[in-house]
């Protein structure tokens, strides 16, 4: 245990700083020095950084178990209290997330498939179990966990995915039920949930072998709520025209305010991207030569598909300048009140975007459209994710009807591209963007 | 010297349509070919034939659309959706509907009073509902795309086709056949199964609107009709309806 610590700290220390100093070594060689490349601008400068925030997340987690308490958390697990617990946290969805993004999605959910797990389930789950049952990962390894904590406000299917996980790892699984919000949280629910906080700190301090110092945790939350708020100026930081950057970009950079928040390093990367973004806004600086038009993105990213779609609109001159999936992060974490850490943790997190009826997601969609001055939207219609799809030809009938935004339905998958026709995708998506100069 | 003022050219999963046009958008030649893998090659042999028909010169601009448009050198590539919709605009100068069935997709498209696309729907990502769909199954019944006419029971007297997925459709047809259905009722069911497919998608466009339909499966009036049928509502085929999409490719060669 002492040894498998000291191993765990060096490489977080160390070995990782090394590996990712190699690999920008190794990419400078390759790509000579970065610049323009048309039709996108300059490409952001943080971006060396987070690629060394994640290199190292992931390369460290190779020695965390046996070195320190490891737990799997679903996205919208309010994680805090693990941090502060001393946990070293793996996130499922940004794993499958990493897969997607290096087009390993369709191979792995075919690997799940094999186990026996349905075409018709979530291609996060597919890619996780996927890569759990065929031990194949692109980061190396994942470290087998202590604890497994599902929370309930994305989806109702990581109930399912979390209890199947549970069963094939044999560790103990903690289950945060938020219900459903029409309007309001109602004071019962909230109370609800935090019963439920109260008892995970419980099972989290026992399987963590300490107990949870209040300072501490306060100190986390603290951080967390920072690292949310800086996340929300640089999301702003899009209103500007031309956008300094795209909601494409955010995709990648929201990574560590999901995986790593809680900690210095989190609010840190936030304050250099938020100064880089402010700059680049200042001086007129976007994310591609010739902004004519302004999307909003709705529905999670289509991962093995974001190149792809970021050419295809740049060399038309439209840009995603703002995204509900990115905003989510924002709109939630922030709102946490250190001064009352667990009660404001229960309602942040019940209240999170996909835990709100249509109504309230739809107003939230259209002011995002409408503070980012967007003039079409694109609605990915996600196979895999319905709770996000569902309503989605209401707000765009709602967009096209009461805001004169063009809008458009996108079929896809979030993560399994056998589930995808590229080329009808792309054309219906000329097609919108043909209209808007006709 | 030559007239011409642009070419339009039209790569479709069936076939290769292209012509060439005059200042005024009329058509100076034309020619339809079924699709050869081989686009470019295809591509190169019916523009040089266009050309030399014309007298058009190597300066004349090529617009290109369809599935293959990526794939051969133009001046511009667009989007089906665009030039069926300049194609039909310049024929009926007027708002409609128009419901494009090609070999691998169904569009239906909303355009509005000066022409431009106001919104589309388009089939999902299988070929559920198209051209492609009537021809395998047509082709299991034995029966001549053209001639389908001739080959289909009255109205009423159809057989329930229920999936309008190419795969299960034609397992669903081998097992009406071998419960000994009359090859014209199943045939009738067919057409109707697609056009309930199309008309779920023509739903949602608004109603007082004309309807057009172009494309190769508009050609086919036993289809037409029976997807006036199902919409409740006449629809007007357009003249040379295969040739649409590449008029209006040709058309879009001033902008």
């Amino acid at each position: 245990m002492m040894l498998r610590r000291m191993q765990y700290e060096f490489m977080k220390n160390a070995g990782g700083t090394f590996l990712t100093g190699l690999q920008r070594y190794q990419a400078f060689k390759k790509r000579g020095k970065r610049g323009a490349r048309p039709p996108f601008g300059p490409p952001l400068e943080s971006v060396e950084r987070l690629k060394e925030i994640m290199t190292r997340y992931y390369f460290t987690g190779r020695y965390a178990d046996g070195a320190v308490p490891v737990a799997w958390v679903t996205s919208g697990f309010p994680s805090e209290a693990l941090v502060a617990l001393g946990y070293h946290l793996v996130y499922p969805e940004n794993h499958a997330a990493l897969c997607g993004a290096r087009r390993k999605g369709g191979k792995m959910c075919g690997a799940a498939e094999e186990f026996g797990y349905p075409r018709d389930i979530c291609s996060y789950v597919r890619t996780d179990l996927g890569s759990l049952l065929s031990k194949k990962t692109p980061v190396g390894r994942l470290p087998k966990p202590d604890l497994l904590c599902c929370c309930t406000n994305i989806c109702q299917t990581v109930l399912y995915w979390y209890r199947a996980l549970a069963k094939h790892l044999d560790v103990p699984l903690v289950i945060i039920d938020t219900p459903f919000i029409y309007g309001e949280a109602p004071t019962h629910h909230l109370e609800y949930v935090r019963g439920q906080l109260d008892q995970f700190i419980e099972v989290a301090e026992r399987i963590g072998g300490k107990k949870l110092s209040p300072e501490h945790f306060v100190d986390t939350v603290k951080k967390a709520q920072r690292a949310s708020s800086l996340w929300g100026e640089c999301l702003a930081t899009g209103k500007a025209k031309p956008s300094p950057w795209s909601a494409i970009d955010s995709f990648f950079h929201i990574a560590p305010v999901v995986t790593i928040r809680g900690s210095d390093e989190c609010v840190d990367y936030y304050q250099m991207l938020l100064n880089e973004l402010t700059e680049r806004a200042r001086k007129g600086v976007g994310a591609i030569d010739n902004e004519r038009h302004r999307l909003l993105w709705d529905n999670l990213p289509i991962w093995f598909l974001v190149r792809d779609l970021a050419l295809a609109t740049a060399e038309r001159g439209f840009q995603f300048v703002c995204a509900t999936y990115s905003n989510a992060w924002a709109e939630a974490g922030s709102q946490i009140d250190p001064s009352t850490p667990l009660d404001s943790t229960a309602r942040t997190y019940t209240s999170v975007y996909l835990n709100r009826d249509l109504d309230n997601r739809t107003r939230s969609l259209i002011q995002l459209a409408r503070d980012f001055d967007a003039d079409g939207a694109v609605l990915h219609s996600d196979r895999s994710c319905k709770p996000y799809s569902v309503g989605q030809v209401d707000v765009r009938n709602r967009l096209m009807e009461e805001e004169g935004i063009r809008a458009m339905l996108l079929e896809a998958d979030h993560n399994d591209e056998r589930s995808f026709s590229k080329e009808q995708a792309l054309t219906r998506l000329q097609a919108f963007m043909e209209a808007f100069d006709e | 010297m030559s007239n011409a003022a642009s070419i339009g050219i039209d790569i479709g999963s069936t076939s290769w349509k292209g012509c060439v046009v005059d200042s005024k958008g009329r058509v100076m030649a034309s020619r339809i070919q079924e699709s050869d893998p081989r686009i470019k090659e295809q591509t190169a042999r019916l523009l040089a034939e266009l050309m030399a028909d014309t007298g058009a010169s190597s300066q004349v601009p090529v617009i290109a659309t369809g599935y293959g448009r990526k794939q051969v050198e133009a001046t511009r590539q667009v989007t089906e959706i665009t030039c069926h919709t300049k194609g039909c605009f310049h024929q009926t100068g007027k708002p409609g509907v128009l419901i494009d069935i090609g070999g691998q997709d169904t569009k239906v498209i909303h355009i509005g009073p000066k022409g431009s696309v106001l919104d589309f729907q388009m089939n999902d990502k299988c070929a559920a509902g198209t051209g492609r769909f009537l021809e395998v199954i047509l082709q299991r019944l034995r029966i001549p795309l053209d001639q389908v006419g001739q080959h289909i029971s009255s109205k009423g007297e159809g057989v329930k086709v229920s999936s309008t997925c190419t795969v299960f459709a034609e397992s669903e047809v081998v097992s009406l056949v071998a419960q000994g259905a009359r090859v014209e009722a199943i045939a009738r069911g067919v057409l109707e199964a697609l056009a309930a497919r199309v008309s779920s998608l023509a739903g949602k466009v608004p109603e007082q609107l004309p309807l057009f339909m172009s494309g190769g499966v508009a050609l086919n009036p036993a289809m037409v009709a029976i997807l006036a049928e199902a919409l409740g509502r006449p629809i007007t085929v357009l003249d040379n309806p295969q040739l649409v999409g590449a008029h209006g490719a040709a058309l879009s060669g001033g902008g």
